[in-house]
């Protein structure tokens, strides 16, 4: 691309994040408290802060990760006996079972996902911190995926709510919910606001700086 | 108002500037750099999305007033809701986890149907609900959080092990739950935001 592509912020305009309208940034007074006139959304040319808000919850999540693994999530009691589960078992559980789809389905909402979701918000991050100008396309596609499959993740959560609702048949047989089915929760709705956060235009900038240097 | 701005759109995911074309049925625009659809050209956008929203808020009903499932095991019975598991998680002391479950699968759906029901419903009749812009600013946030599909595959998962050790009956609750599921998709997928966004008068 010999000259550079039109893009908003060159032509002095705005979007507003929350209806689309094309807001013109001389209108706007100055200061963060602008508003977008037609919504009255808070309109801003990037996500404000949004580097450093994305690595923070990033890191938390990532911390949060090990107890999610670590500690039960739920205990099988059963005639006396007790038996606690981790992400990890039930999926080994289902497969002992030879539930080959739904055990596929759980390992991949409940250690694929996360997992990959952490993976890639690190790797967007740390490719607009390098200014890098690889393929910026496929790392926004990346970014979109990463934004669309994390609530699949709750999977496993919802499936202790049902559980421990169920099976509560006193002596014989009772579900209780563990403290990693917490973390676990945390991890899913802190890497969703980790990825509401990044700022995916972030990626184009690198690129549209670039062309706009060497003409 | 129409000034040059309003035939333009700009790409929320690349910046980049876009002219927006006469579009005909059932065509989008989609940005030529990163791939993201723009706008989709939708027929009858408000009527449409109106009718599912209104069949969404009946089985949503249905599926909150009858049981999901019924679990038997050595001559007990135990039945659950929609809101059983929620209870049992707080009474269990996991208070963190009923409010997210409550949050996700019954209060968001239940905002989310009610709210575009405010602002279809004046809008099939040409007429403005109050605070359009923030009724509908709520609508598209609350609109990640709502997981319904995703508490379906859960309640799967729960049948699928549950299976080995005990009878497990499905019940008119779970079917309104799935009837919930595709009507909310299909809600969503017959509007259009750019048609309400336009309802919207700027002020300058
Ligand atoms: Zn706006
Ligand atoms: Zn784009």
């Amino acid at each position: 691309m010999k000259s550079s592509p039109p893009t908003a912020a060159r032509a002095s305009l705005i979007l507003c994040h929350a209806c689309h309208l094309l807001v013109q940034a001389k209108s706007l007074p100055p200061g963060c408290k602008a508003r977008c006139p037609r919504c009255g959304a808070k309109v801003y040319l990037r996500k404000p802060n949004s580097l450093a808000r994305t690595w923070a919850l990033t890191l938390a999540a990532l911390i949060l990760y090990i107890p999610a693994n670590v500690l039960p999530v739920m205990t099988v009691v059963s005639l006396g006996h007790s038996e606690p589960d981790t992400i990890l078992s039930g999926v080994k559980e289902l497969i002992a079972a030879n539930m080959w789809p739904i055990a596929l389905l759980v390992f991949f909402a409940s250690i694929t996902v996360p997992v990959l979701k952490l993976i890639s918000l690190t790797y967007l991050l740390l490719s607009v911190r390098l200014k890098s100008r690889w393929r910026p396309r496929d790392r926004t596609v990346l970014y979109r995926i990463t934004e669309a499959v994390g609530r699949w993740s709750m999977i496993d959560i919802f499936m202790i709510s049902i559980l421990v609702a169920l099976v509560r048949l006193g002596n014989i047989a009772t579900i209780e919910a563990g403290p990693g089915a917490i973390a676990f929760a945390s991890v899913v709705v802190i890497t969703m606001f980790a990825a509401m956060s990044f700022d995916p235009r972030l990626i184009w900038d690198v690129v549209d700086n670039a062309e706009h240097e060497v003409p | 108002m129409a000034n040059s701005e309003e035939s333009l759109l700009a790409c929320h995911d690349c910046d980049l500037l876009v002219r927006k074309p006469r579009l005909r049925t059932r065509e989008k625009v989609v940005c030529s750099r990163c791939g993201a659809v723009l706008y989709s050209h939708k027929p009858d956008s408000v009527g449409r999305a109106l009718n599912f929203s209104l069949a969404s808020l009946i089985v949503f009903v249905l599926a909150n007033a009858y049981p999901l499932l019924a679990f038997k095991l050595q001559g007990q019975v135990q039945l659950c809701d929609l809101i059983s598991g929620v209870k049992e998680l707080y009474r269990q002391g996991y208070w963190e986890l009923a409010v997210l479950v409550f949050s996700v699968s019954i209060l968001t759906p239940f905002l989310k149907i009610t709210s575009l029901l405010y602002v279809l419903l004046p809008l099939r009749f040409n007429r403005r609900p109050w605070r359009l812009a923030y009724v509908f600013r709520c609508v598209e946030t609350l609109h990640p959080w709502a997981m319904t599909e995703v508490f379906l595959l859960g309640i799967i998962v729960a049948i699928v092990k549950l299976r080995d050790i005990a009878i497990i009956v499905t019940g008119v609750g779970l079917y309104s739950f799935v009837a919930l599921i595709v009507l909310m998709a299909a809600a969503d997928a017959a509007l259009e935001p750019h048609d309400i966004w336009e309802q919207v008068e700027v002020e300058r």
